[in-house]
């Protein structure tokens, strides 16, 4: 079966645009019909910019006719989290404080985009304010899996996941504040980067908590996320150069975190996690176990930063409107107004601590391993769920193995690596050392052939 | 110092005062997550320091500060 030019990987269509095999019209017309054919019941999307879309599509075709080529990113369909400012286009944060928003200005990230030359298909839908794991509770419906339309694809950036999963756009870009882009990538089956913390600029990102927020971006493979990722920091790459150097899987040292991570796992998860360690054992990768001492302090560290943090943010307009807010995410913030400064200094002290214990455990490996999400994608709007014969709350269970990196700040990946009996997908996590994601993300491609099902 | 009980007596009584009744297990909820980060072993203490001998004899504070309860 041919695989429609939409579903390809932006490394396989860059060099057909820049030759003109594929004209960026056509593969953005493709694109608009699947959020056409599939939004109303994925609610992926919650604003479509195709009049826009085209008209950027067919300069960038005019663009290459005239045998210019912007680089890898030329005429590439690509979607942002409603969170993020493109100019002209309302940011909704998939909430109803912000009716009636539009966007003055592009976010730097979209701006170097633009610039190098992706075409804006729409804006994703999200869990409110990026303010929750499973994108159910939105303004604008619930996001779907679409590999079980009863089941959560994650959040906060839901719809991203969907987006590039259903051919709606080729490439997302999200935000990750505990595990945001790297939950729902595992949670649909898609790969998703976090950079250290600050690469990224969150300048025209509607924030959840300003010290845990990251942009990263959600891909097909590991090589369309390192592109998104240069081109979002400000150094591209040319047309026809190569930005994916694999690091040999023969040799890499992997830390295996076990203590705390795994002490919660389902077990199929468990079993693909084992597998994929197993067959990079097999192509000849050293493992060894590691442990953050600490682990266990992370998610009370999260929540008395993110709480109070997302509080200050929300304070005028949750006492000003609070009926515009979901009844769940208003409760959050309300939660973080009642935490007290001194609180908030300890958990700022606990981040240090777990941020040298991470750091320690990379220092004689490549990278650290672990699954992303301890769980399939769960039922939408359910509030617990069953691990291993215990009853877990969901909203505990989806941050459990991220949110450690977003408190540390260091650059995680999730790719996928097989699914359970079901056929939802499991998530592969891979941490790197701080200030050097571009590390990481040699690693990530080593092993992306290896343990992708 | 305002122990976990006190905030989340003072907590939940402003709730209501808010009419906000669904927050208070909530906020009982994040009372664990403030017991939890306050008993953590990596806090700073100047209690602690001071009976460990970081001042001069004498000065630690009778008693000093040396259960989980004086720092819940």
């Amino acid at each position: 079966m041919t695989v429609p030019l939409h579903f390809y990987a932006i490394t396989e269509l860059a060099p057909l645009i820049a030759a003109g095999h594929v004209s960026s019209v056509d593969l953005t017309k493709a694109c608009l019909a699947e959020i056409e054919a599939h939004n109303d019941a994925l609610r992926a999307f919650i604003t479509v910019t195709a009049e826009e879309a085209l008209a950027q599509a067919r300069e960038r075709d005019a663009e290459v006719a005239a045998g210019r080529c912007r680089g890898p990113l030329h005429g590439i369909p690509v979607s942002l989290k409603d969170l993020i400012d493109q100019r002209g286009v309302p940011t909704t944060a998939a909430s109803h404080v912000r009716d009636g928003h539009i966007a003055a200005g592009d976010a730097p990230v979209t701006a170097t985009l633009r610039e190098a030359g992706a075409v804006f298909v729409g804006k994703t839908n999200l869990h409110e304010f990026a303010f929750g794991t499973t994108s159910d509770e939105t303004a604008y419906g619930a996001v779907r899996n679409p590999h079980d339309q009863t089941r959560s694809p994650g959040g906060s950036s839901g719809g991203s996941a969907v987006a590039i999963l259903t051919g709606m756009s080729v490439a997302s870009i999200g935000t990750d504040t505990g595990g945001s882009v790297r939950i729902p990538a595992a949670a649909c089956g898609a790969v998703g980067l976090k950079p250290t913390h600050g690469e990224l600029s969150a300048d025209g990102v509607v924030p959840l908590s300003r010290s845990l927020d990251h942009v990263g971006p959600l891909a097909r493979s590991v090589a369309d996320a390192w592109l998104l990722y240069l081109v979002m920091r400000g150094t591209p790459p040319s047309a026809g150069a190569s930005w994916a150097e694999a690091r040999r899987v023969n040799g890499l040292r992997l830390g295996v975190l076990r203590p705390y991570i795994h002490d919660i796992l389902d077990e199929e998860v468990r079993g693909r996690f084992a597998e994929s360690l197993a067959w990079l054992r097999q192509a000849g990768a050293k493992t060894v176990d590691v442990a953050i001492p600490h682990a266990g302090d992370t998610a009370p560290i999260y929540s008395f930063t993110s709480l109070p943090e997302a509080a200050a943010y929300h304070a005028t307009a949750v006492a000003d409107h609070p009926e515009r807010y979901t009844p769940n995410v208003r409760l959050r913030i309300e939660m973080g107004r009642y935490v007290l400064a001194e609180d908030y200094a300890r958990a700022q002290r606990g981040r240090e601590v777990l941020r040298a214990e991470v750091d320690r455990a990379l220092a004689n490996v490549d990278a650290l391993v672990l699954p992303t999400l301890p769980i399939p994608a769960p039922p939408i709007g359910a509030a617990t769920v069953e691990v291993a014969g215990k009853t877990e709350s969901v909203r505990n269970m989806m941050l459990r193995l991220t949110q450690l990196f977003n408190v540390t700040g260091h650059p995680a990946i999730s790719i996928p690596c097989g699914s359970t009996s079901d056929g939802l997908p499991c998530g592969f996590q891979i941490v790197g050392r701080r200030h050097d994601t571009e590390a990481l993300l040699a690693v990530a491609a080593a092993c992306e052939p290896r343990v992708v099902a | 110092m305002m122990t976990t009980e006190d905030w989340l007596a003072w907590a939940s009584a402003d709730a209501d005062r808010r009419a906000l009744p669904e927050l208070k297990p909530l906020l009982a909820g994040l009372a664990g997550a403030m017991r939890a980060l306050r008993d953590a072993d990596w806090n700073e203490d100047a209690s602690r320091d001071l009976r460990e001998g970081d001042a001069p004899a004498g000065d630690a504070p009778a008693g000093g500060a040396d259960s989980a309860g004086a720092r819940s």
